[in-house]
């Protein structure tokens, strides 16, 4: 805090220090940090328990786990990095962003926000608990059905599922809360004459995402809810036997989990063109068309669910339905995609770490979404259903899409957060590194789909084991270089060189204007917007 | 500070607005599992099965034959034999007729079991018509028993014309509570 401003407003609120600051507070930017913070520490968390998979994978057999410690890893891994990675990831950056990009003086409701981030904590140790119990004789474990929770497995599961499923309760409620913030935050606390259509793109595609999330969480709480009434309370929801339907457990399970996929990367395809813009120094390309684009997308997102589970034994006009529907996805997708590359095209391109992460994830992530349409094919989904090929696809999607997305943010608004510079050398060596070694890691992945590795098996047959072999060790230089990261952000926290205001020389915006790091208490006198 | 309280009245009032939506949404999801059914017996996606038969308007079409194949599974927890006495079977559509399934209890102690009917293609399920059949109730079977389970059944008429064979899959879970 060196603005004496800042200082004035401490003294004057005579908030708390040590841990009842962080417990107690209902400041946006602490809530942002905390998001943040406890995000790079899933992100860790999940990273270890997939470098364990990997390592089983290195070589044919099994070696080092059994097939239920495997089956655990996988599962939680998944559920680990969308729930308590990836999500709140995006959530930290609308509570420090977002007031600051739209002039308001701190989200709408600070004390719902506050609740909202201490539900997740307990939601991860309560998914990841089980592990440790195991260990002492309690239990059999973590969930072990892979993150998609199917039935009937679930239902035959050990305590692991119930432990997820209360997890999975509380991380829901966590968003919904989040999101109702978010909405009321944008659609309430705009500065004066910031119409909607003036508002920043990162404002415009949380607004989307929160309603995807307020609208498809609850349908999630419900399904695991009946789930867990099948578990302990003699219901047939999913029970065959007794009346109930198994595939309408993957039917509601998707009308949730298809538009997840879109709630984690809406934010980043908010953020990710003001990035673009600021280092190619022009306006954003399409605003407009953007804007509609996010929004066509969110609506599509509800209706095209069944595509997860072409196999299950559809009639072909269902299957038409979801292939063609999934399809039509692409189109506003396209239109997002030309929009990022006319922004940067002619542009005076600098290629600081945030731009090399932008950049790079243009490629990567458009990689995962024509793989994606491949996907969609229902003829040729068939073939690749449950393969590592799907593998391939979604981590291309959701690692160089979602998380090298959140990378480049964090790498963008750093300076502004912390009020000093990174080291540049090493966020650049950590994208370099992070680059190379996902694609190595995930490249051979399509091919053992290609050639019929199925997923979530913990020992395969001998003619994949070179591939499995390369992205073994891939993985585990992804992993190392992640380590990079954290030390960047935790020395730049620290000191380092004085970042100035605006930090980027073509940045524009409101949270620009602010000294960096912002006061404790910014645009308590809100700016007015012409 | 005027404005500012007015403002944090918007919040609230926004904020549980927004709260109808989180509860219209639960709603809607458990609305899903009756939905889903209606749905699936409207169209016949998944195969479910439910359609009687109506034995009085029957027309047998004797030029076109259509093959019926009956295969059978016992899932996991039940410690049954069973399995069709035949496997398939030529009728002529509207044709009304009778098969047998033989299921034999391997435990040492009585067992209720219900049989869950799958038909495919699932476009044919509401074409394919069940008189009478032992998957409409749960069957008990004592220790060692052996018991001959009957199918009646017809192929309605207005069948699509390009589906000429039906496979009719049974799988029988051990029924813990009776069936609804």
């Amino acid at each position: 805090m060196s603005s004496t401003t800042a200082a004035h407003h401490d003294e004057h609120h005579d908030h708390p220090t040590g841990i009842m600051r962080w417990l107690t507070t209902t400041n946006h930017k602490d809530i942002g940090t905390m998001y943040l913070t406890f995000s790079l520490i899933m992100f860790l968390v999940g990273g270890a328990m997939i470098l364990a998979v990997r390592a089983e994978l290195f070589q044919p057999g099994l070696q080092l786990m059994k097939p239920e410690f495997y089956n655990q890893l996988i599962g939680v891994h998944a559920l680990v990095m969308i729930f308590a990675a990836l999500m709140p990831a995006a959530t930290g950056f609308a509570n420090w962003m977002l007031p600051l990009q739209i002039g308001a003086p701190d989200m709408a409701l600070p004390r719902l926000n506050n609740w909202g981030f201490w539900l997740l904590p307990p939601a991860a140790i309560l998914l990841t608990l089980p592990f440790t119990l195991a260990l002492f004789g309690i239990g059999d474990g973590a969930i072990a059905t892979g993150w998609t929770f199917y039935a009937p497995l679930s239902i035959q599961g050990g305590m692991g599922v119930d432990f997820a499923i209360f997890s999975v309760h509380l991380l829901g409620v966590s968003s919904v809360l989040g999101s109702i913030n978010v909405i009321v935050t944008i659609l309430n606390m705009r500065a004066p004459g910031m119409t909607l259509m003036k508002m920043p793109m990162f404002a415009w595609a949380w607004l989307v995402t929160a309603f995807l999330l307020i609208a498809t969480i609850p349908v999630l709480a419900g399904a695991v809810t009946m789930l867990l009434t099948d578990r302990h309370f003699g219901t047939h929801f999913f029970d065959a036997a007794g009346g109930g339907d198994p595939i309408l457990f993957q039917h509601l399970f998707w009308f949730f989990g298809h538009p997840e996929v879109y709630i984690v990367l809406l934010p980043i395809w908010g953020f990710m063109p003001q990035i673009l813009q600021t280092f190619s120094r022009k306006p954003m390309y399409g605003y407009k068309a953007q804007v509609v684009s996010l929004w066509a997308i969110g609506a599509l997102a509800l209706v095209v669910w069944a595509h997860h589970f072409f196999t299950v034994g559809m009639p072909v006009p269902a299957l038409l339905y979801f292939m063609y529907s999934t399809m039509a996805i692409s189109l506003p997708l396209a239109v997002l995609f030309f929009c990022w590359i006319a922004t940067i095209w002619k542009g005076s391109l600098s290629f600081e770490t945030p731009m090399l992460f932008a950049t790079g994830w243009i490629v990567l992530f458009g990689i995962g979404g024509l793989t994606g349409l491949v996907l969609a094919d229902v003829a040729a989904d068939a073939q690749y259903h449950h393969s590592y090929f799907v593998v391939a696809h979604f981590h291309y999607t959701l690692f160089a899409g979602g998380m090298m997305g959140v990378m480049s943010g964090v790498y963008y608004w750093l300076p502004k957060m912390t009020g000093h510079m990174f080291n540049e050398r090493l966020g650049k060596l950590h994208f370099w590194l992070t680059a190379i070694s996902f694609n190595l890691t995930f490249i051979p992945q399509f091919f053992l789909g290609l050639a019929g590795m199925p997923r979530r098996i913990p020992d395969y047959a001998l003619q994949f084991a070179e591939f499995n072999a390369i992205s073994t060790v891939a993985a585990f230089v992804l992993g190392l270089s992640q380590l990079i990261f954290v030390y960047n952000i935790v020395s730049c926290a620290r000191g380092g060189k004085k970042a100035t205001d605006r930090v980027w020389e073509g940045a524009e915006g409101l949270e620009w204007t602010l000294p960096s790091p912002p006061p404790y208490h910014s645009f308590t006198e809100q700016p007015i917007v012409k | 500070m005027n404005s500012h309280e007015k403002r944090q009245q918007d919040n609230k009032k926004l904020g549980f607005k927004l709260l109808w939506i989180v509860g219209a949404a639960l709603l809607f999801g458990f609305a899903l599992v009756p939905l889903y059914n209606v749905l699936c017996t409207v169209t016949g996606l998944n195969g479910k099965t439910n359609a009687t038969a109506d034995v009085t308007s029957n027309k047998v079409d004797e030029t076109r034959w259509v093959t019926v194949e009956f295969t059978s599974s016992v899932m996991p927890g039940l410690g049954w034999n069973f399995y069709p006495e035949q496997p398939s079977i030529k009728v002529h559509p509207g044709q009304i007729e009778t098969v047998n399934f033989v299921a034999k209890n391997n435990t040492n102690e009585s067992v209720a079991g219900q049989a869950v009917p799958s038909v495919s293609p699932g476009l044919a399920s509401p074409h394919f018509k069940k008189i009478e059949c032992f998957c409409f109730k749960r069957q008990e079977l004592k220790a060692g028993e052996t018991k001959l389970m009957p199918l009646r059944f017809y192929v309605s008429t207005d069948l699509p014309k390009d589906v000429n064979a039906v496979t009719l899959s049974y799988a029988f879970y051990n029924a813990v509570k009776p069936a609804n």
